[in-house]
């Protein structure tokens, strides 16, 4: 299949874009009890990928089937900054963006990605720059969807490896086991993108912040 | 011009930017100090940036804020996710970051100082982020550290034994580990400090002079 190779370099968590000092609330649910175990951690993964997945992978789709278009990716920043409550959560997306698209522009020299940095200079949200990643290493939209869907949970569940020494094949398996397409859907109109909030992940993302000791960005 | 044009930061010859010095070493021996020290003895004639990679918090960050020998917004923390030598070696993004940003508030910088966060014998520096390094250890970790290697140890640019005061309480015979080092480094230099004496550690300040005027001398605009 064409873009399988630019899909698994993307997916893959030794990508070097910054991903790994991120836990996606994890690092907070840990802390708070939230998360103690495989259970709470396959509970907390499947949660955080019919939400903050299911609206990343929808932005990943439309910003990697835009084409060449500054403008059209300035708009769906903008959607996804309306989708995401948090202002810590905000900070967290647009940092892993802007590295992804850095490391990206060396990786998969591109007019597009040279494109979607001057047309946000500051960072995009992480889905749109994976999106925009995915189209310059020739992914299908929807591969690149299920890039945004796969990488939404694979940074919280290696953080509840590292913090709790959860046995990794038992983490992996739950990995393995997580509903990846069903949350992945065409796109043709953006005014029926999905906006499915996390109440919950905003609260532990706010609170991680003001946490005195934390090991992850977020 | 390629895509890649406005990030003259990549170059990867380095030129007209700060020299990036990494300074790495195990828990303890004196990373941080030794920072602040190079601080203290550099920041007079250098323009200088700091990025800590803390594993706890900012911890590191705020020592040197408290210490007073640099502006404290001249100091950036990164985090690294429980594993501080993936920050510094396979995945730099982060710590790239944070030193163009401390370039693009401040710079020109002569130095950029990255301290790695506490880690074993096997950290080293990818040469994506750091143009020279310095691995610290002390004598108190025992004087048969130097012998065991590790890339730290053996392909620093120079290697710093630090705390020379504590070696006769711990049993350190620092002559073992100066032959050691010497023997798995190939020649390559070792200094012993011992910062609590030496507040500005003056003679790891003079080796880091010196590379930062190669660096300069090599890099200006003129050899474009």
């Amino acid at each position: 299949m064409d873009g399988l190779p630019g899909l698994l370099l993307l997916a893959d968590s030794r990508l070097p874009a910054g991903g790994h000092a991120h836990s996606g609330g994890a690092e907070e649910a840990c802390r708070i009890g939230a998360i103690s175990g495989p259970e709470d951690l396959a509970r907390f993964l499947r949660g955080r990928l019919a939400t903050a997945g299911r609206v990343a992978a929808a932005l990943a789709w439309s910003a990697c089937a835009a084409a060449d278009a500054e403008s059209a990716w300035r708009l769906l920043d903008a959607e996804a900054d309306a989708r995401i409550a948090s202002p810590a959560q905000r900070l967290a997306s647009r940092t892993q963006g802007r590295l992804l698209v850095r490391t990206a522009k060396r990786i998969w020299p591109s007019a597009a990605l040279a494109a979607l940095a001057r047309a946000v200079p500051d960072g995009a949200h992480h889905p749109i720059a994976l999106g925009v990643a995915a189209q310059a290493a020739g992914c299908t939209p929807h591969q690149a969807a299920m890039a945004a869907a796969y990488t939404s949970v694979t940074g919280a569940a290696t953080a509840a490896v590292r913090l709790l020494g959860l046995d990794p094949v038992t983490v992996h398996r739950v990995l393995a086991e997580l509903p990846y397409d069903s949350v992945i859907a065409e796109q043709h109109d953006w005014s029926a993108l999905p906006a499915h909030a996390a109440p919950a992940l905003d609260l532990l993302a706010e609170q991680h912040l003001r946490t005195e000791v934390r090991l992850f960005v977020s | 011009m390629s895509a890649n044009h406005d990030d003259h930061h990549d170059a990867p010859d380095g030129h007209g930017r700060a020299l990036r010095l990494g300074i790495g070493g195990p828990v303890g021996s004196g990373k941080t100090a030794l920072t602040a020290a190079l601080c203290r003895s550099l920041g007079p004639s250098l323009r200088l940036g700091v990025v800590t990679n803390d594993i706890y918090t900012t911890e590191d960050a705020d020592f040197l804020r408290r210490a007073g020998v640099i502006d404290p917004d001249r100091i950036m923390a990164v985090q690294t996710g429980c594993c501080p030598h993936t920050a510094i070696r396979d995945d730099i993004a982060a710590n790239i970051d944070a030193v163009e940003t401390l370039e693009e508030r401040f710079g020109p910088l002569d130095l950029v100082i990255v301290e790695s966060g506490g880690d074993n014998l096997t950290a080293t520096f990818s040469r994506g982020l750091a143009d020279r390094q310095i691995f610290v250890l002390d004598v108190s970790g025992g004087d048969k550290v130097p012998r065991k290697g590790g890339p730290g140890v053996t392909s620093a640019d120079l290697l710093v034994v630090n705390k020379t005061d504590l070696a006769p309480m711990v049993g350190a015979d620092l002559t073992v580990m100066s032959r050691d080092a010497a023997a798995v480094r190939e020649g390559k230099p070792v200094l012993f400090t011992s910062i609590r004496e030496d507040r500005g550690a003056h003679s790891v300040a003079e080796w880091v002079a010196g590379i930062v005027e190669s660096w300069r001398h090599q890099h200006s605009h003129s050899h474009l």
